[in-house]
């Protein structure tokens, strides 16, 4: 304790030093791959006692990755990490709290039917003699920490019922109680009122008064501006630079965010689009999104970007009737779809590829030619019989079209690789010639080369006629596969950009809520 | 791309992949089930050293006659557990199928129109376990259990403790052979209803269905597949095939009484797990559940030959079952530990 009290005089002040001895943790040069997928090339981070520090990046650009090395939910591949200068190496999470790392996540997890006493000291109660847990001393420590914080909370109520934020509070106060020197809070205001934003804050200040370490992740740059001091910007993986806040403006952040030129990677191409395949016109869903209305043409593929959780894959279920929707129409070349029916919005001629491969995509468990004939099993059939030359005829003509490798066609399909798995799902709905194809998260989880092609594939299919929804958090790929592209915030449109008026910081925007809609 | 341009990856003669798939799929499909044939033919060893009547042939095709009504309930009952749901209610709908028909034929109802309402009263049960299964998604083993105790309670105000006896001798002859042959009716029933379910479950779109939704339920919606539907409907044909069930039972027994068909559903269940149904839905053949089938009756008929006790029969009924279960995991287990033991070597040398 005494060294971090020290510190939190020395270091903050002193951010000029990056190597001052003051450092409570250092990363440098982290690496993380997913088999051939590199979800982190250079995570370096340094953080001080006393600090408020926010990691900046869009969606996939390693945060994540980093954060769950730090918690020790991920072993690290390469790099160095030393914790109050020794080598430290998390191969867990319970090694990551003992060394002092708590992270707080955008949705706690407690137990809701124990106190809030209890979930803190959850797995280390206090002890009487015999073993016995010593409830009054929980709950007069309980009761202790959240004094230190300044909140108001009884340590003897149930968890159920707390708000998301005072669920966040009682983590905050675990975190307390195990001393940690580093809290690491990842998007904790995207599910929190401005009252309860400003409480956050407060308790944050409390917390560095006392010489933590704050690791901040926000979307929200403003809240951002308002609560670090200094700022680490990740791009594609890898460390960009840290500054400190006073330092940069928020469009310099943007920028730092998406610094390069993407769109010509994927070629340049004008597409002239033809007659409307879906209307959408006020669809809502309580509490999830409201009054969305776009169409997309035949020949053009619309991007839908947004943050996580901004509703975009809520959106495409309502319109695939995944869910039920309480208001608004679909329709699709004109005929109104029912609501609530997959089959329905199949038969008028759309196609579905969900962004969770192996639950929603594909039946793991089966045969590569089962999977991708599985949407067409009727039109196979004759006499109520599936015709096995038929199924087996689908799935060699699309193996070759998509160039898929395999070993047999009767392997399960969890036998291949993440791209190919992404064949057969598309396999699955091109070979019922869709006139629209709806396809989340088209290249999550897949190698550079195969999601080359399947961007190659996507540009094919329009040139055909068929029209494409396509849902990305990779703003590269919106803003290099996309003709015209559709922006959410918070579950309403917030605004449309055509291909050439879209750039990565006007999209990132109107994504955070800093732009009015103005187009739509 | 979109072109016909195969690749060298993909240009595998379909002569070959078509013979390397049947080869793969015996050897996947066959693998528990040679186990079963295997035990079979041991099974039938040891019923015709124990007893000399064991291969007559009218001892042979009897085998089924206390098995009939288990093995029909048990077709139904591999298609809902391959779907990952379970109808324990089948003894009672059985139950309370005798029992209707016992009362309305003892207050003089014509027998066609009692058998009539029986099945209808079993399309009814059964709707009513799919209908709380899906419109209200309730876990159906829970919902199975609560109509195994309801159905029951009908069945036993329906009938009380009255035994319902003197049904025509043209229906109770069914406990006799058909015609001149020496084949037991209900064997024939089930012969030709497990070839209709072998054909639904391993050749049409809804068989398909069925091991898909099994599988990955989720994918099965998202892909058209009308998951609620299905699991109504298999509900419904489980109602209704216990219901005929339990009239066969009343016409071999030439009685009903509320009690029929006690206990039966766990008996059902064990025949299909037995079979290589997994009880975590999305595995099993209705051929493996025919071979366990053939497997129970043979043994019950041997065991019952050479007086060995009921309690004992359920003994080795129950260690059959658990070896069900066991074998499997055993053989996954022994994998993983080869797996390791490869790893361990691979990172040594």
């Amino acid at each position: 304790m005494e060294d971090e009290e020290t510190a939190v005089s020395s270091g903050p002040a002193d951010l000029n030093h990056v190597d001052s001895p003051a450092a409570v943790l250092v990363v440098e040069g982290a690496t993380k791959f997913f088999g051939p997928v590199k979800a982190l090339v250079d995570g370096s981070i340094t953080l001080y006692p006393g600090e408020a520090h926010a990691l900046l990046g869009e969606n996939g650009a390693g945060k994540s990755t980093l954060v769950k090395i730090l918690a020790g939910v991920h072993d690290a591949d390469g790099g160095r990490m030393t914790l109050d200068g020794q080598t430290v190496r998390f191969s867990n999470p319970i090694d990551a709290r003992e060394a002092g790392v708590s992270v707080i996540y955008q949705e706690p997890t407690l137990f809701p039917d124990l106190s809030v006493a209890e979930n803190i000291f959850m797995g280390r109660h206090p002890l009487r003699s015999g073993k016995r847990i010593d409830r009054a001393e929980m709950m007069r420590r309980s009761r202790d920490v959240f004094e230190r914080l300044g909140v108001q909370m009884s340590p003897s109520r149930t968890a159920r019922g707390l708000s998301v934020a005072d669920q966040q509070i009682v983590e905050i106060a675990k975190a307390i109680s195990f001393n940690a020197k580093i809290i690491i809070m990842d998007e904790p205001t995207a599910a929190l009122t401005e009252v309860e934003v400003q409480r956050l804050f407060d308790v944050v200040a409390t917390l560095r008064k006392e010489g933590a370490a704050i690791m901040f992740i926000s979307h929200r740059l403003e809240e951002v501006f308002a609560m670090c001091q200094r700022v680490t910007i990740m791009r594609d993986g890898a460390f960009v630079r840290t500054s400190a806040i006073g330092d940069l403006t928020i469009d310099e952040v943007i920028y730092s965010m998406v610094g390069r030129d993407i769109v010509s990677l994927y070629g340049d191409h004008t597409r002239t689009p033809g007659l409307n395949v879906l209307e959408v016109e006020h669809l809502t869903r309580e509490g999830v999104f409201t009054d969305i209305s776009f169409n997309v043409r035949a020949g053009e593929i619309v991007g839908l970007a947004g943050l996580v959780g901004a509703g975009r894959t809520e959106v495409a279920r309502g319109i695939f009737g995944i869910d039920r929707v309480d208001a608004g129409s679909v329709r699709v070349m004109g005929q109104n779809l029912k609501s609530g029916s997959p089959l329905a919005a199949m038969r008028a001629g759309i196609g579905f590829v969900p962004e969770d491969r192996r639950q929603q995509g594909l039946v793991m468990e089966m045969a590569i030619d089962r999977n991708a004939s599985l949407a067409s099993i009727h039109e196979l059939s004759r006499f109520g019989l599936i015709r096995k030359s038929s199924e087996r005829k689908l799935a060699s003509e699309w193996a070759a079209r998509l160039q898929l490798k395999f070993g047999r066609f009767s392997n399960p399909v969890k036998t291949l690789s993440g791209g190919n798995q992404q064949k057969v799902v598309l396999a699955k709905w091109l070979s019922r010639k869709p006139r629209l194809l709806i396809i989340d998260e088209p290249t999550r989880g897949i190698d550079i080369g195969t999601k080359a092609e399947v961007h190659r594939l996507l540009g094919e299919l329009v040139e055909q006629g068929i029209a494409i929804l396509m849902i990305s958090s990779e703003m590269p790929e919106v803003l290099g596969v996309a003709d015209r592209i559709l922006v959410l915030h918070e579950g309403h449109l917030a605004g449309e950009f055509s291909r050439e008026d879209a750039d990565e910081a006007s999209i990132m925007r109107a994504a955070a809520g800093q732009m009015k809609a103005s187009a739509s | 791309m979109l072109t016909v341009t195969k690749p060298e990856v993909t240009m595998m003669p379909d002569v070959i992949e078509e013979s390397r798939t049947i080869h793969s799929l015996l050897q996947s499909a066959m693998r528990w089930e040679s186990g079963l044939v295997l035990l079979f033919v041991v099974s039938l060893i040891y019923g015709s050293s124990v007893s000399s009547y064991f291969f007559n042939v009218q001892t042979f095709f009897f085998a089924g006659l206390n098995f009939g009504e288990i093995a029909i309930m048990a077709l139904p009952m591999t298609l809902i557990i391959i779907t990952g749901e379970i109808d324990l209610s089948v003894g009672s709908m059985l139950g309370l199928s005798a029992s209707i028909l016992g009362y309305l034929f003892m207050h003089g109802w014509n027998i066609w129109l009692a058998m009539a309402i029986c099945l209808i009263v079993g399309i009814l049960g059964g709707a009513l376990n799919g209908l709380l299964v899906t419109t209200f998604g309730l876990p159906s083993i829970a919902v199975t259990i609560g109509t195994l105790t309801l159905y029951r309670g009908i069945a036993l105000i329906v009938l009380g403790s009255n035994t319902a006896v003197g049904f025509p001798a043209s229906f109770t002859k069914i406990s006799l052979p058909i015609g001149n042959t020496h084949i037991a009716y209900d064997f024939a029933i089930f012969v030709v209803l497990a070839i209709i379910f072998g054909v639904v479950l391993h050749m049409t779109p809804i068989g398909r269905s069925i091991y898909a939704i099994g599988l990955q339920g989720e994918t099965a919606y998202f892909s058209g597949i009308r998951v609620k539907r299905i699991k109504f409907f298999l509900y419904v044909i489980s109602g209704f095939l216990c219901a005929f069930a339990g009239l066969l039972y009343t016409f071999q027994q030439a009685s009903s009484a509320s009690d029929t068909g006690m206990g039966l559903e766990l008996n059902v269940v064990a025949i299909a797990l037995f079979g290589g149904v997994s009880i975590f839905g999305g595995r099993g053949t209705i051929f493996g559940v025919v071979l366990s089938v053939a497997i129970f009756a043979s043994l019950q008929s041997s065991l019952t030959d050479v007086n060995v006790s009921a309690q004992v029969q359920s003994i080795v009924t129950g260690c059959l079952l658990l070896m069900s279960v066991l074998i499997p995991n055993a053989r996954e287990g022994a994998g993983r530990f080869r797996a390791q033991l490869r790893r361990r070597t691979s990172g040594v040398s």
